[in-house]
């Protein structure tokens, strides 16, 4: 009898845990989501965030067309605050917001609505706002831009076998758009992947200062090609780089979404987040009312980066047997992006660094390669190493 | 039949055109491009149009927080107007608004910046001043060529736009969060010291007071006070001006110092009260959209009150048929500039009158 009265106890227990639990939480149907878009539909980097929602909703029986509130164009202004808060007073319950500058603007909506959950993509404020309700997410978008890489690479040493470019003249071009973390760590990625296969490129990098600028990134293009650039990738979000090579007959690596049909000839593959991943995560846990991680951070090993189909008529022959490899070695943990063997400044070999912005004092490098992304979701990698140079 | 043709219609200017007959052609003006703006929206989406109308609608007043922020927004377009109004009253083509404003808000945020331990009244005195100041200066430089050497000065506050661009992106490089991500972020977000404070409880309506009264202090200075007379005399005719003992040199470059302090007032108001940061695209054009209201309004404080609201209206409305219905931006474009040519449209048929050929109307009535 006592054991009967204290299982039942146990039970009851249970439930009233599962209750204030579930009444934490939000039934799917009746959930509202709000998006904060820099761009839309037509802007690669935002259409792959919609993507990454509409998983999530597919994925959790959410309605997107009833449920899911997009606010499209917002710029790295007070209009994202006040793009937040009207959908925190349409009753959105948790709202994703996808460019760096909105960072401020939504963790101040987010210190006004503390019931609602904010997540910002490529933030790095979350881990120390001291807000429950305030995230920041990104994904290890370096690994695929590594893999990309050795696709670059594969092409150039094609390239040199033909004839086409002899080895010293195996020069890429990469489209940045600010010269910051984000993006260095993105570009050295690259790089680096590209280095592993051809071992005497080079790079030359240029900055639009824009997120995305279809003009500017075409003309920085163009302008590397004339500077002798024989293979070009990007960090901006339009296909103005794609363009621009389409138009020269010069091979490149996009980002976000697939080039080929803005480059049919030219567009060998693309890197890509996953946002799907996340997004599910998320909404997931306001579903059940859980509390989640103030800092996200996943790459291939979770599949929220990967790459976009390899455009077979354009990239050199074994190229999707290496790819294969490569992503097998990442996702393994026996291949590191950053591995301090494989790239020097000023010619020597890089073995502390300690002054990763907001991450003062703590050591990135240990067992023989640079922990991006590990102590906190946004890049931090802004070491400049040898091989790559700036452009005006 | 007679030698010399007569045209088809002549254009006759109206001796009289009464006030209230000038309402009922803009109204009509707007209902037509409304209908235009309709049949559009069916060809193009093959959406109902006035599903899409009642959109626009909801995103710029639909909440009362909407209303508020497209009532601030329209404030702040209008403080711009003000900053180039006196000037085309004198016609001096102040094409730097855009500038003025920048320079005005990187004053202030430097001032927040630098002075965040200082004491509040201090403070909240400082930013407005450095603001003006900074807006005074550049709207004097021009003004100041325009004066002693006749420079064209549409082109130099033009170019002057560039270098307050050119300015704020250099400054950025001090302040941006991360180095190299160009974004300053919100200043003093801790404390919120430096922005404009609430007023019964509301972050929106200070603004919108200080450019109200701005208007009212500004028509009365236009159109009662002996400088705004002069103003007007030297917009007329330089020469009358001389002979009347005018100094037409001081009138501009006093003239070009309030349009340039009213500019740092709206660059003020960015920073402190509205954006609460400092980067490049913070006027985002609307030292050039100022232009617009300034010139739709007749360059009349009150009359430029309504094509700001409208502007900003259909702008926050854009917002929201973006989301409804996936129309973008560009949509929202088409139908203000529709809407726009009819407004503008209709100034012509207040004016003047069309007279159809005699000869015509007596052979139609014969047949």
């Amino acid at each position: 009898m006592k054991k009967f009265a204290s299982l039942l106890l146990a039970l009851c227990m249970l439930l009233s845990v599962f209750t204030v639990a579930s009444a934490d939480g939000v039934a799917a149907d009746q959930i509202k989501i709000g998006m904060i878009c820099i761009g839309d539909e037509n802007e690669g980097y935002t259409a792959n965030h919609i993507n990454g929602l509409r998983q999530a909703c597919a994925a959790l029986g959410i309605n997107e067309a009833t449920q899911v509130i997009y606010k499209y164009n917002i710029p790295e202004t007070e209009a994202a605050y006040e793009a937040a808060i009207d959908l925190a007073e349409q009753g959105c319950n948790i709202i994703f917001a996808n460019s760096f500058g909105h960072e401020s603007y939504v963790m101040l909506a987010a210190s006004e609505y503390p019931e609602i959950e904010f997540c910002h993509a490529t933030g790095t404020q979350a881990k120390d706002a001291g807000l429950e309700n305030f995230h920041n997410y990104f994904t290890a978008i370096y690994e695929a831009r590594y893999v990309s890489g050795v696709v670059a690479g594969l092409k150039l040493n094609q390239m040199i076998a033909d004839g086409q470019i002899t080895a010293e003249q195996a020069k890429m071009g990469y489209v940045g758009a600010f010269p910051f973390e984000e993006v260095k760590s993105g570009y050295t990625a690259f790089y680096l992947g590209a280095r592993s296969v051809c071992p005497s490129v080079t790079m030359e990098v240029k900055f639009t200062n824009s997120w995305g600028d279809m003009a500017l990134e075409k003309e920085a293009a163009e302008a590397l090609i004339a500077n002798n650039c024989v293979l070009i990738s990007q960090h901006a979000d339009t296909t103005g780089a794609p363009t621009a090579c389409e138009a020269a007959g010069v091979p490149c690596v996009g980002y976000n979404i697939s080039m080929i049909p803005a480059a049919p000839t030219t567009a060998l593959v693309s890197s890509a987040a996953n946002w799907g991943a996340y997004c599910t995560y998320a909404v997931k846990n306001v579903l059940e009312g859980t509390s989640f991680a103030p800092d996200w951070c996943y790459g291939y090993v979770d599949g929220a980066v990967y790459l976009t189909e390899l455009n077979e008529a354009v990239v050199a022959p074994g190229t999707a047997e290496k790819v294969a490899e490569v992503e097998a070695a990442l996702k393994n943990g026996t291949l590191h992006v950053f591995d301090t063997a494989t790239f020097t400044v000023n010619g020597e070999t890089v073995t502390s660094w300690n002054t990763c912005y907001g991450l003062d004092g703590i050591e990135m490098i240990s067992d023989g390669y640079f922990h991006e992304s590990e102590v906190r979701s946004a890049p931090y990698f802004g070491i400049d190493i040898d091989g790559i140079s700036m452009v005006e | 039949m007679s030698a010399v043709k007569e045209p088809l219609f002549h254009v006759v200017k109206r001796d009289n055109s009464s006030f209230l007959r000038g309402m009922l052609v803009r109204l009509a003006a707007i209902v037509l491009g409304l209908i235009v703006c309709a049949v559009i929206i069916v060809l193009l989406t093959g959406m109902n149009p006035l599903n899409v109308y009642a959109a626009l609608w909801d995103g710029a007043v639909g909440t009362s927080r909407r209303m508020w922020i497209t009532l601030r927004d329209s404030a702040i377009l209008l403080c711009i107007g003000f900053a180039v109004m006196p000037a085309f009253r004198m016609r001096f083509w102040n094409t730097g608004a855009e500038g003025q404003v920048l320079v005005g808000s990187l004053a202030t945020a430097a001032v927040m910046i630098y002075g965040v331990n200082l004491p509040p009244w201090l403070l909240y005195t400082l930013c407005p001043l450095a603001g003006i100041a900074a807006g005074i200066l550049w709207g004097i430089v021009p003004a100041f060529f325009k004066a002693h050497w006749n420079t064209n000065e549409t082109l130099f506050t033009l170019m002057l736009n560039y270098i307050a661009t050119q300015l704020v992106a250099y400054c950025i490089i001090f302040w941006e969060k991360p180095k190299g991500s160009n974004s300053v972020g919100l200043i003093n977000m801790k404390g919120k010291i430096g922005w404009l404070p609430k007023v019964w409880n509301n972050d929106y309506i200070l603004p919108i007071i200080i450019v109200v009264v701005m208007a009212v202090v500004l028509f009365i200075y236009m159109r009662y006070t002996k400088q705004g007379y002069e103003v007007s005399v030297v917009g007329e005719s330089e020469n009358t001006a001389h002979y009347a003992g005018i100094n037409v040199r001081k009138v501009i470059i006093r003239t070009m110092a309030i349009c340039g302090g009213i500019a740092g007032v709206a660059g003020y108001l960015l920073t402190a009260g509205v954006g609460h940061t400092i980067s490049t695209g913070l006027a985002g054009g609307r030292g050039f959209t100022a232009i617009v209201v300034a010139w739709l309004g007749k360059l009349n404080p009150f009359a430029m009150m309504l094509v700001a609201f409208f502007l900003v209206f259909m702008q926050k409305g854009s917002i929201e048929i973006a989301s409804q219905f996936n129309l973008n931006e560009n949509a929202s474009e088409i139908l203000t500039g529709v809407l726009l040519f009819f407004i503008l449209g209709c100034e012509f048929f207040i004016n003047y009158r069309l007279e159809f050929r005699k000869a015509e109307k007596e052979e139609a009535i014969k047949a």
